[in-house]
């Protein structure tokens, strides 16, 4: 999977996972965190949706804010873990 | 304790009885014990009662001797005994041994200043025949409700909102700003209601209607200055005046001639009050409660044990989830407000099984979380502060991991993501509304589900403002935790806890609560005691534990706090699912009725539907939604459709039509 595919799908999952599927102005940068897109259970929804969606596994010291605070972060991360995995 | 309703023609026409009648015919819930009605010239009083003191004589609308003065009364005066003493020695003369005779020749001898005099928990209406004027008073915290509009020429008044939707002339309509608000605080600002022009009255205030002229006044409210020897005060002696004070506010509120009971949930609030009951009346108490199917709320096991400790006769009544499905249509026709958690439906479940065992009074712990600094929400601005002091600081933010043991999502949370979390801002710091800014923030986000017309028709709502606005000159000079304890006790406490979870849960069933601990000598004495001795370190309710040491089971003064919570958005799902809710929840009915987006609605259904539904906000939403579309449904809907709400309950048997 390439990573603009894996960029838009994790944009789809939090505007219809934590904004009710209203569409806004998020942009790919937006920090989650900051935008009050994203509350305590978010998170670990986030990483739920992650390990089954992209069959990867999250460490703990990898649920931080540098690595999850945007859709684009989000799809790095994935994107790197993936490569990992092949 | 009753329902009340009444009018005053302003354009001097006489009051129809039959209207009066078909007002209180929706309140026979809160009074099925007998009810009445009297037209005198413009204005009519109407009453439903619930016998409770002087079962003989205390029926109403009661007047004066002279006819001068009529009088419809909800609640208790619970210092009626003393004020009869003090107007018999000033020459006053009384025909029956009831409260409500009391306020009336107290009103007599002190005017409007009467209500300074009383202590207790009351809505009344008292029409001066001969000076033409209305008067209306609340008590000081609101635990009884009074809400009024006008319509058609005339004032209106009455218990709930019912009552005044049984005039065809009102007309039922949401207000958008009480709907936004609510999605902001949990509760309406008083006196702003869910309806467009239908108000309450606020708590401590009294309305006057004269000459056609309407006029509201606060006749109470409290200052949380810390006391001006707060910093030499010696704990043991506060502790010992608490318990003096609580004792005695609680040998006031057994006055009854019926028999008192009381809720144990299992926390310290309510063992103290059964502690006290026990110790003031010797004979066998009756306590009751809720256990809940689920064990994250169950708290049985803590109530077995007080009731072991405190040798009373214990009945508790199981709550599902599916429980709260089936009857939250009715919670909602009773709370006549959308609510964003469950917790309310257990408690009509409750005040069910008190009815059922033959009870009509209940002494609960309500008002001392408030009161005496036990609820989380002080606790966390107390971590919050700490942290801001020091933002960059690694391990404060892992305090909040005690703040909230109960709590899953917090404990699995990475230290990271806490810290941005409960992260503090200088802004943060300087907001009066410091304490509460989380979770006003987080509950706004029901806003997400507004459709694009409500969205456009409040946008520039500025909820935080309208707070701001009212807030008492002296605010900016009170401590962090006596803003937090007035920001709870002004707003939350009579909108939501006294209201949707208190006084209409019980009064669904007959049910009369009492509350000790907003007794206002209580009140007033927790103000004015400092911070620290309220929440010591992290140790909330601290000066009510040491007090009471001794004559509570020591485990349950140590446990950790358990908010009261129930089941929330996940009932309405699965194996308790229910018809009215796929309806109301529907595509076609949310873009019927306007106020949500379908779209929006349906993410949220789905994400429930599948299980994948478990933050506090999609539980909020969810609730506040569906408890929304409920009202709509009930209050609007059916009543566009020809449904009346007097259809349900009829007059009584013991039904006296006085005029």
């Amino acid at each position: 999977m390439r990573r603009p595919e894996i960029e838009r799908e994790i944009y789809d999952f939090v505007i219809a996972n934590f904004l009710f599927g209203q569409t806004t102005d998020l942009e790919p940068g937006d920090s989650l965190l900051e935008r009050g897109v994203i509350d305590s259970t978010g998170v670990l929804e986030l990483v739920a949706f992650l390990e089954e969606r992209y069959a990867i596994k999250v460490e703990d010291n990898e649920v931080i804010p540098d690595n999850l605070d945007s859709t684009g972060s989000i799809a790095n991360y994935v994107n790197r873990k993936l490569s990992c995995v092949l | 304790m009753c329902g009340i309703a009444g009018l005053l023609n302003l354009n001097g026409a006489p009051a129809d009885p039959r209207r009066l009648g078909r007002m209180i015919s929706t309140l026979l819930h809160r009074g099925p014990d007998a009810n009445g009605v009297h037209a005198v010239g413009p204005a009519g009083l109407a009453h439903a009662r619930l016998s409770i003191i002087d079962l003989e004589a205390g029926g109403q609308p009661m007047s004066t001797a002279d006819g001068r003065l009529w009088i419809t009364f909800n609640g208790e005066i619970f210092n009626y005994i003393e004020l009869r003493e003090e107007l018999l020695a000033k020459g006053h003369r009384f025909a029956t041994r009831s409260d409500t005779e009391v306020i009336l020749n107290a009103y007599l001898e002190y005017g409007e200043e009467c209500v300074h005099h009383f202590n207790g928990q009351w809505a009344f209406a008292i029409w001066d025949a001969h000076d033409r004027k209305l008067f209306l008073s609340r008590d000081r915290f609101g635990v009884r409700p009074l809400y009024y509009t006008t319509a058609a020429g005339s004032f209106l008044f009455a218990s709930e909102v019912k009552a005044l939707l049984a005039c065809p002339e009102v007309v039922a309509e949401i207000d958008l700003q009480g709907l936004d608000q609510i999605f902001t605080f949990w509760v309406t600002l008083a006196p702003r209601t869910i309806f467009k022009n239908i108000f309450q009255l606020p708590p401590g205030c009294s309305l006057t209607v004269e000459d056609g002229v309407l006029r509201i006044q606060q006749y109470w409210s409290v200052s949380y200055a810390e006391a001006s020897d707060a910093h030499t005060a010696n704990e043991d002696d506060l502790a010992e005046e608490l318990f003096a004070l609580l004792e005695d506010a609680t040998r006031i509120r057994l006055r009854s001639d019926v028999p008192v009971g009381a809720y144990l949930s299992g926390g310290i609030d309510s063992t103290v009050t059964t502690a006290l009951v026990r110790k003031i009346a010797s004979d066998r108490l009756r306590s009751f409660s809720i256990t809940f199917d689920d064990a994250e709320f169950d708290e049985k096991s803590y109530q077995e044990e007080a009731s072991a400790f405190l040798g009373t006769q214990h009945s508790n009544v199981s709550c599902s989830s599916a429980d709260i499905a089936r009857i939250f249509p009715e919670v909602i026709w009773h709370t006549e407000q959308p609510v964003i958690r469950t917790a309310p439906a257990p408690m009509f479940l409750l005040s069910k099984l008190v009815r059922e065992a033959g009870f009509k009074v209940v002494l609960t712990g309500e008002g001392a979380d408030e009161v005496l600094g036990g609820y989380d929400i002080f606790k966390e601005a107390k971590i919050r502060r700490f942290i801001g002091r020091n933002p960059e600081s690694s391990w404060r933010p892992l305090l909040l991991k005690r703040l909230y043991p109960y709590m899953q999502n917090i404990q699995r949370q990475p230290t990271a993501y806490l810290k941005h979390f409960f992260r503090v801002s200088p802004e943060d710091l300087s907001s009066p509304f410091f304490s509460h800014l989380p979770r006003w923030e987080l509950t706004a986000k029901i806003k997400q589900l507004y459709s694009a017309e409500v969205r456009r028709a409040t946008e520039d709502l500025d909820e935080f403002s309208e707070v701001e606005r009212t807030l008492p000159a002296a605010f900016e000079s009170w401590s962090y935790f006596g803003k937090a304890e007035y920001l709870e006790a002004k707003h939350l406490m009579p909108g939501y806890i006294l209201s949707s979870q208190g006084d209409r849960m019980a009064m669904a069933h007959s049910v009369e609560g009492r509350y000790p601990f907003l007794d206002y000598r209580v009140v007033e004495f927790a103000a004015k005691l400092p911070a620290r001795m309220k929440m010591k370190g992290l140790d909330q309710k601290h000066l009510l534990k040491k007090a009471f040491r001794g004559l509570i089971p020591d485990s349950i003064a140590r446990r950790p706090k358990q908010p009261y919570r129930a089941p929330d958005g996940k009932c309405f799902f699965g194996t308790g699912a229910v018809d009215y809710a796929e309806e109301l929840l529907s595509p076609e009915t949310v873009r019927r009725d306007g106020i949500f987006d379908p779209q929006s609605v349906t993410a949220l259904v789905s994400k429930f539907r599948t299980g994948r539904a478990s933050s506090i906000k999609d539980n909020m939403a969810l609730v506040g939604l569906l408890s929304t579309q409920i009202l709509v449904n009930q209050f609007i809907n059916q009543r566009k459709e020809g449904y009346d709400p007097c259809e349900g309950p009829k007059l009584n048997a013991k039904s006296t039509i006085l005029s």
